[in-house]
């Protein structure tokens, strides 16, 4: 199979598979914490906060006082990382054809230099937050392989992709390919692995945000 | 038996033929430093090559067509005569090239038979097309399929040339469906070397930069993983290309015929597959240097590699998937809710069947236990 084929196949098949079952995966995952249901709180709510669910989830993505203090590390790093990550799956123009093409979506992209930099940001933040991980005994602690398998397969559609755009260590076909091919691993094990944060964290911030409203502590 | 004839009637040595067809020292010297420099070797090569083959024998060459189009002998005879290239081209010995020679029938097949006694061992044996391994019918010449001339003619040959996509990997009859279950030279010939010159049709000058090379050192240029000579399909498309820095600054024409397109802006988002095809286009060009298909405007289509007819439509950049729709991900968000209300239900019910079969413990079970 020469790399052209085995582009062809990741581009095709593959990703078909990939997609469906990340779709799918998330759509069960959704079904399932919402089908699990909670108990009517029958209490009178101590404090009329309408909207504070809906607040929550916007506000909870600043962060919260004090915090810059508490963890600097894992303060700065997140929010590179986080925002390298957007910059680079949004708005990185090659990224947007594959929107294109798939939803018909369009949007302008960023220049790529700017790219380029919330990569190699993204990519350093992530080895940061690693060693922190290692390093703070607490952390340590709570680390389990399900976490260590998240940053492997966050880690890899970045540093494969920066590789490819520059057509470092290998052919650019074949480093396309494994681009894509991580990008599929990601796509697969997104809906089972603390990845799927993605979608639940607006889930439990809204329900966080409406709960502390009815208790009297709305954000 | 014309061909031969002709043949027959032509000088003993490149050299004499270049001088009776009074090419002059200087052009010839020019022409071998550009071919040196094309095969990368040392500047200082080129005189050697001049001297190696001036003094050369007519290389006997047999050239057979399979299931192909004519496009790599419509290329090789458009290297806009009277360049130096088609010169050296004419001065091989071309002893069977059905398309070219003026022989045909039983004369025809003669001359090539012929070429491979007197020539046993020595000659050069070009093939540009896929053979069919379906049934022997699709294609055969002579009555003789094209599986059968190819290991009668690879026998004696001391090397292979597999010009064009169609030689070398299969190409457009190799397509899926690959109706005639069409194979490429290297698929059934192993023992011989074999030089790939993919390329639908390929560049002329990479023929006979390939030739020149065998004519000078009489061996065949170093080659890549996919058999192709390194010199020419050592880097792609795309990193020779000139409009490579609109590509990195995130430049892009969105259709063939806007302002973006007008500027020369990178043609990536409108399909081109410059960053996964080998070859050198980009620095050799078409038609004497003139151009090639992105400076006229058009991506690369990659069709000098592998099965690119079945890489994805042509027109879709290479970081759009093939086949991905949004009713395939519709089809795949409904499996998913079937599946969560399944697993909802089955949650629910098992919440259920807990919550009937609890029990309460009243105190004093609890202190009862506690004695």
């Amino acid at each position: 199979m020469s790399y052209l084929e085995l582009l062809t196949f990741a581009r095709g098949s593959a990703l078909n598979w990939a997609l469906v079952i990340c779709v799918a995966g998330i759509v069960l995952r959704l079904f399932e914490i919402f089908g699990l249901g909670r108990k009517a709180d029958l209490a009178k709510p101590r404090s009329n906060s309408p909207g504070s669910g809906w607040r929550t989830m916007f506000t909870r993505s600043l962060p919260a006082a004090g915090m810059l203090k508490r963890d600097p590390v894992a303060y700065i790093s997140g929010y590179v990382f986080h925002l390298g990550l957007v910059v680079v799956v949004l708005f990185f123009a090659q990224h947007i054809e594959f929107f294109n093409s798939t939803f018909r979506l369009v949007w302008p992209s960023f220049p790529t230099a700017l790219v380029d930099a919330s990569a190699v940001a993204a990519i350093i933040a992530l080895c940061v937050l690693l060693v922190h991980r290692l390093n703070n005994p607490v952390k340590r602690l709570l680390s389990g392989f399900g976490d260590y398998l998240a940053w492997v397969i966050t880690l890899l559609p970045l540093l494969t992709g920066y590789l490819a755009f520059h057509h470092m260590l290998v052919e650019y076909t074949l480093m396309l390919s494994l681009h894509i091919f991580s990008v599929e691993l990601l796509l697969v094990l997104l809906p089972f692995t603390k990845l799927f944060h993605s979608f639940s964290v607006f889930i439990s911030r809204w329900y966080n945000g409406d709960i502390f409203g009815r208790k009297g502590t709305a954000s | 038996m014309k061909a031969v004839e002709q043949a027959r009637s032509l000088p003993g040595t490149v050299g004499e033929g270049l001088q009776q067809r009074g090419v002059t020292r200087r052009e010839f010297l020019k022409f071998c430093t550009v071919v040196t420099g094309m095969l990368a070797l040392p500047p200082s090569m080129a005189s050697a090559m001049a001297e190696a083959i001036s003094k050369a024998r007519r290389q006997s060459v047999i050239w057979l067509s399979f299931q192909e189009c004519t496009g790599c002998t419509e290329s090789i005879t458009r290297s806009h005569s009277p360049t130096l290239e088609n010169l050296i081209f004419d001065l091989i010995s071309l002893d069977y090239h059905h398309t070219l020679q003026a022989a045909s029938g039983e004369a025809a097949e003669q001359a090539r038979t012929s070429a491979m006694k007197d020539n046993a061992g020595k000659y050069l044996l070009i093939v540009d097309g896929a053979i069919p391994m379906g049934n022997p019918g699709f294609s055969t010449i002579a009555g003789v399929s094209n599986y059968d001339m190819l290991v009668e003619a690879a026998k004696g040959a001391a090397a292979i040339v597999a010009v064009g996509t169609c030689a070398t990997y299969g190409g457009l009859p190799k397509a899926d469906p690959n109706p005639t279950g069409a194979v490429s030279v290297n698929d059934i010939i192993k023992d011989k070397p074999i030089i790939n010159v993919p390329g639908c049709p390929p560049i002329p000058v990479v023929m006979t930069g390939v030739l020149v090379h065998f004519l000078t050192f009489g061996s065949i240029p170093e080659l890549d993983s996919l058999g192709r000579p390194k010199s020419f399909y050592g880097e792609t498309i795309h990193d020779r290309c000139y409009r490579r820095p609109f590509y990195d600054q995130g430049k892009f024409a969105q259709t063939f015929d806007d302002e973006a397109a007008r500027q020369g802006w990178c043609l990536y988002k409108l399909g081109c597959k410059g960053p996964v095809t080998y070859n050198s286009c980009a620095t050799t060009k078409w038609n004497d240097g003139t151009s090639f298909p992105i400076q006229s405007g058009h991506g690369c289509i990659g069709c000098s590699e592998p099965n690119f007819w079945d890489a994805g439509p042509l027109y879709k950049a290479l970081s759009m998937p093939l086949s991905a729709t949004l009713s395939l991900l519709g089809a795949a968000a409904l499996a998913g809710a079937a599946a969560g209300v399944a697993i909802t239900w089955h949650n629910r019910s098992t919440k259920a069947a807990a919550k009937s079969a609890h029990e309460n413990v009243t105190v004093q079970e609890l202190t009862k236990e506690a004695k």
